[in-house]
């Protein structure tokens, strides 16, 4: 087990590597910053002084390795834009992230769960194809597209809830829905391919001949091992959630990383947004790590691979 | 056109419901901006709302009236030239700052020989490269001086430079004005959450005989959001009560909705098409006068202004706004659209079969299509090449780009030297570099008689538009949405002003 660590564990730094040399050269090649900071207008030797001032004159490879030396050491730098420190910034904004993302995880499982378990149940039946259909619709649309929709029902027409801000815990009611409602359908097809497994097992059939209720059976013997996947599922999923969040944050104007992502971006902030996509591709490299131990833990067959 | 289905659907089901009137009774009015500002005081960002909170906040030496476009008293109460660099203003007594700091000599010097300092990295440049030093006279009395001679300093002082308070500004500096901003204007801001809102609320203090009135409007909620379908569907639930810069088909559609009213308004934002015909150009073909005056023929200018820009738009003939001084199109020849006369002028410089052309462009890309169409009529093979603004410069700039599709709003300054000068004067963005062109507006930039000046811009407009180096297209006009019930009027220089607003 310590050895299989160790490996995935390296394995997972070598990942956050390469992504950050990814993020580092394509913010680079997206356009040269110094223009972008000079803004409407620039005389060419304010651009000049901008890219001297900046040290972006300097070969791209010296740039990353020292823009690495200083992460290293724990200074982000400052942003170009806003002027301040950026681990401030971001730890200002990553308290909402996490909380929609949080928020989503508990919704989409609130949301696959029962429907996994109802839809391998009635396995073929129409109640099974109207989970489907529920979990497929979510796939199918963009989550923007289907944020825009809920604004349209719940803030227009029906007006029950605000459009955009952050301010109550009425304003996270739709970006929670409709970040979550994205990931439903993997985790809830998930549950009930194992439901249906599970359900099928020689101990289900020993519970069963107990005499056991089919309550009992199928949410005590059978959803808890038909879970195992999903919890290591789920974990990968938050990072894809905090990921995604950038979508929706701009939509519903919630001021959490995803937005300063957006803002660092059009603003070519890009110490910024290089610290972001660190901070993302880290997350999301973790979640994966810890999604494989658990998986390893739980399943001793997996830690051969 | 997904964006259009939605509002459209959107508005269907908003005028099934009932708009609120929270923010009427409470007589606030919420605003909504999609740009952050990086920093609210206005040396230190480039963005439109931090015009508008300069004007809200703070107030400027002179005033220029944006009825009449005079200049009218403000901080200062009189000021003359007392050479051709150095101007004297003598400075109003008894206002005070929101913080109780009164206002005098000492505020001014400070504030400007602050952002005139090149340590302390002011972002607005453009706005105050000019100013050498200010020094103080007496208590109620300064010196401002140029660089060079000036004429148009008194636009740039009735504009984007504010006065900002010396003993708070030397203690915080530009960090702590943004968090914290003080400033002696209508409102005063009481909640600056960066990035987030921003809350006014009226001064009651407001000095008398100030050129902007008393604020009628007692709150002013500003909040970022940066999506603009989220701020329709704001609107449409009675979450907002204005917003600006929406989208013509946007804004058309919104006209349907009972509760909302739509305004355009025109903007100092002109467009022209701006031509390399420098020695390195990279389409050697535009060396040739008749090519260049084919392509303005070539394009339709009032059916592209009347279909794409909207209501309100003023098509011109000279690459100036009409508000601005020195701008003028007296005398100066024009290019009606006459596809025929286009044919004929490319055949005879020797293009019968056509010619290449790569359309450089980076905002409204519909009007850029509409433009290489026109070109293809006539047989330019003409190739629409879209990017961000940064990149269609650099290109422009390095003689990779001959033929620009260019917008420029002259940071709303009234003065033609904000505007034309900065494409034909022979600094950056001019690859022409007309000797002839450059000395007009040289001499329209630095001479001290308004006569002499207005005599050398409209010679070099004149001389821009006979020796075809641009095509004057149109100014673009902006749209805003407002709830019906608010008050207010648009004005060519983009800014909302609160403190005229009312509810009715």
């Amino acid at each position: 087990m310590l050895l299989y660590t160790l490996k995935r564990l390296g394995l997972a730094l070598l990942v956050a590597a390469f992504v950050s040399i990814v993020a580092f050269m394509l913010l680079r090649l997206s356009g040269d910053p110094a223009l972008a900071i000079a803004g409407e207008g620039a005389r060419d030797e304010d651009i000049a002084l901008i890219r001297q001032t900046y040290g972006l004159d300097r070969p791209l490879i010296v740039q990353y390795l020292d823009w690495l030396l200083t992460i290293l050491s724990g200074d982000f730098g400052e942003s170009l834009y806003f002027k301040t420190d950026v681990a401030g910034l971001i730890a200002e904004k990553l308290p909402v992230t996490f909380l929609i993302g949080g928020l989503s995880l508990l919704f989409a499982l609130a949301l696959s769960v029962p429907l996994g378990v109802l839809a391998a149940v009635f396995s073929g039946t129409w109640i099974d194809r109207i989970a489907l259909a529920i979990a497929v619709a979510g796939q199918a649309l963009p989550n923007f597209f289907f944020a825009l929709v809920l604004i349209m029902l719940f803030s227009i027409t029906l007006r029950w809830l605000p459009v955009s801000g952050s301010d109550t815990w009425a304003h996270f009611v739709m970006p929670t829905i409709a970040l979550g409602y994205y990931i439903t359908p993997p985790m809830m097809r998930l549950v009930r391919a194992g439901m249906i497994e599970v359900l099928g097992s020689d101990y289900i059939r020993t519970a069963r001949a107990k005499g056991l209720s089919s309550l009992s059976v199928i949410f005590k013997h059978g959803l808890r091992n038909a879970l195992v996947p999903v919890v290591a599922l789920a974990a990968v999923q938050l990072g894809f959630l905090l990921g995604g969040s950038i979508v929706i944050e701009t939509i519903f104007a919630l001021d959490g990383l995803g937005y300063l992502a957006y803002q660092s971006i059009t603003h070519k902030d890009f110490p910024v947004t290089q610290a972001v996509l660190l901070l993302l591709s880290l997350i999301y490299v973790l979640l994966t790590l810890v999604s494989d131990l658990l998986n390893a833990f739980l399943d001793p067959r997996m830690r051969v691979a | 056109m997904l964006g259009r289905s939605l509002t459209a659907c959107a508005l269907i089901a908003a005028m099934a419901a009932m708009p609120a009137y929270a923010a009427k009774k409470d007589n606030s009015i919420r605003f909504a901006y999609d740009q952050v500002l990086e920093n609210i005081d206005p040396y230190y960002n480039n963005v439109r709302l931090g015009v508008i909170m300069n004007h809200s906040v703070w107030d400027t030496l002179i005033y220029r009236n944006p009825k009449t476009n005079e200049y009218e008293p403000a901080l200062a109460t009189s000021w003359k030239w007392i050479d051709d660099r150095t101007l004297e203003l003598e400075l109003r007594q008894g206002v005070k700052f929101h913080n109780g700091e009164p206002f005098d000599a000492d505020d001014v010097v400070f504030t400007l020989n602050f952002v005139a300092d090149p340590a302390n990295k002011a972002t607005a440049q453009q706005n105050i490269s000019w100013l050498e030093k200010a020094e103080k006279v007496d208590q109620y009395k300064v010196r401002i001086r140029a660089k060079r001679p000036f004429p148009a300093a008194i636009e740039y002082l009735a504009g984007p430079m504010p006065m900002h308070p010396n003993e708070y500004y030397a203690k915080v500096g530009p960090k702590g004005m943004n968090e914290k901003p003080i400033g002696t204007g209508p409102y005063k801001v009481v909640q600056h959450d960066i990035g987030k809102v921003i809350r006014l609320e009226a001064n009651k203090d407001y000095w008398e005989g100030a050129p902007k009135p008393k604020p009628s409007i007692d709150k002013i909620e500003i909040r970022m959001i940066p999506d603009r379908q989220t701020q329709v569907a704001e609107m449409l639930s009675g979450g907002l009560d204005l917003i600006m810069n929406v989208p013509v088909e946007q804004a058309e559609q919104l006209r349907a909705a009972p509760h909302l009213a739509v305004k355009s308004g025109l903007t100092m934002r002109i467009v022209f098409i701006l031509f390399n015909a420098g020695e390195n150009t990279p389409m050697p073909a535009l060396k040739d006068i008749r090519v260049r005056r084919a392509i303005a023929h070539a394009i339709d200018k009032e059916t592209i202004a009347r279909e794409l820009v909207g209501e309100g738009v003023r098509v011109l003939e000279t690459v100036c706004f009409p508000s601005q001084f020195g701008c003028t199109d007296e005398g100066a020849m024009r290019y009606p659209y006459d596809p025929e006369k286009a044919k004929a002028l490319l055949a005879e410089a020797g293009y019968k079969d056509g010619l290449d052309l790569e359309f450089f462009s980076y905002r409204e890309r519909q009007q850029a299509e509409a433009m290489v169409n026109y070109l293809r009529a006539v047989g330019i093979r003409a190739n629409l090449n879209f990017m961000q603004y940064a990149a269609m410069r650099e290109l422009h700039r390095q003689n990779k780009a001959a033929v620009t599709h260019q917008t420029w709003g002259s940071f709303s300054i009234n003065d033609v030297s904000a505007g034309p000068s900065a494409y034909f004067k022979g600094i950056d963005d001019d690859m022409t570099k007309d000797p002839e062109v450059i000395a007009y507006f040289e001499k329209g930039d630095s001479s001290v008689d308004p006569e002499e000046r207005k005599e050398a811009y409209k010679r070099g407009l004149q001389l821009v538009n006979e020796r075809a180096y641009a095509v004057p297209l149109y100014a673009l006009t902006t749209y805003y949405v407002a709830d019906k019930d608010l008050e207010f009027e648009p004005y060519p220089d983009e800014l909302p002003r609160f403190w005229e607003m009312k509810w009715k």
